[in-house]
């Protein structure tokens, strides 16, 4: 069990630091930040503070720390992807959207053209 | 009227089909819609004597035909014909598709394979797919679609503002339609023949056939789901009708 949290322990570290090297070296904007790093601390308080695994553990029913760790863990995650998967969507649409318009204003440059020429 | 054609990689088929379309269609422009090609689809549609709307990156079928849409709907087209870009659509029924879409009132005509005996043939695969799309959307249309996947149609104006705004982005025949649907607007078939494409080879697989099963279906759930929240909307507040929103 205790290996289990050190481990975690170590990897909500390094995606901690992970995520602020990539903000400061604007890799990744401010705003979709904000979710790895509350994923990642979740993971550190709740590796570091047996007694709120415990009590989170009791909590839920969930019959082992270990799982309530994996599953909570697994659904911040879960969360994360969705709401990336929202933000993707939109994106793709403003994509499509401006494509058409640069397209379509390309097309109204070249008739002007040719009727100029 | 305008004729609009998305092609991607139709090189081969491009001109014939361009050719084709000016042989039947005297006096009609012709808009072949690009979606980045690799290939020199551009040069031989304008070589045939097309205009041509390229694309800065791939879109996709349904990106590719409202590219379309929005600049016919821009240039004032009062009726626009799409045609796909690989031969499979005969130019000689673009008249009276354009015909009917002119005389019916309908926003839509749907050039139809299974209308009549017109002696188009389709695999088993696409034909057992066009017979569970029938099923599925005569209770939703409240009447029967016989060619559901048919890239073949004609729409008038009011029916081009619509998918101006709003248009399934892959695969967007059958959910097209829902979207009519949902606007309570009609459409009509006109027999028309299919042949065999030009050249090229078709890029829907088993595997995509299966995605595009499940992709549709989810697509017309969506769009029905929207239908019945405007009409529940229209019924609770009965100044209001499905006809008075704005959206897509």
């Amino acid at each position: 069990m205790d290996r289990l949290l050190n481990v975690t322990t170590v990897l909500s570290v390094v995606l901690l630091v992970m995520v602020l090297i990539s903000v400061r070296r604007a890799h990744i904007r401010v705003e979709y930040s904000v979710s790895w790093l509350l994923a990642s601390v979740v993971m550190l308080v709740l590796s570091r503070t047996r007694p709120l695994l415990d009590a989170v553990t009791r909590l839920t029913g969930i019959p082992d720390s270990p799982l309530t760790l994996f599953l909570l863990t697994g659904s911040v995650f879960l969360i994360m992807f969705f709401r990336f998967s929202i933000i993707m969507s939109h994106l793709r649409d403003d994509n499509i959207a401006l494509a058409q318009r640069v397209a379509i204003l390309e097309y109204h440059i070249h008739s002007l053209r040719n009727h100029e020429a | 009227m305008l004729v609009i054609v998305p092609a991607f990689n139709e090189e081969a088929a491009i001109g014939e089909v361009v050719r084709s379309i000016h042989e039947h269609v005297a006096g009609a422009p012709v808009l072949v819609i690009d979606d980045c090609s690799s290939d020199g689809t551009i040069p031989a549609a304008r070589g045939a004597g097309a205009d041509v709307l390229p694309l800065p990156h791939h879109l996709g079928l349904g990106g590719c035909v409202q590219a379309g849409y929005k600049l016919a709907y821009e240039l004032g087209f009062d009726y626009v014909i799409r045609v796909d870009g690989d031969g499979q659509h005969d130019a000689r029924d673009i008249p009276r598709v354009f015909e009917r879409l002119k005389t019916s009132g309908a926003e839509m005509a749907i050039g139809s394979r299974f209308v009549g005996e017109n002696g188009s043939r389709t695999g088993v695969v696409r034909s057992l797919g066009i017979r569970f799309f029938r099923l599925v959307l005569r209770p939703i249309l409240g009447k029967p679609v016989h060619d559901p996947t048919s890239g073949f149609v004609g729409l008038n104006r009011r029916a081009l503002a619509v998918f101006s705004r709003s248009f399934p982005l892959e695969y967007p025949e059958i959910e097209a339609l829902v979207v009519l649907q949902r606007k309570r607007f009609r459409f009509e078939e006109v027999p028309c023949k299919m042949r065999p494409r030009l050249a090229g080879r078709s890029s829907i697989t088993a595997i995509k056939s299966l995605y595009y099963i499940v992709h549709v279906l989810l697509g017309v759930f969506v769009n029905v789901l929207k239908y019945e929240r405007r009409w529940h909307r229209g019924r609770e507040n009965p100044g209001r009708g499905p006809h008075s929103g704005a959206g897509g």
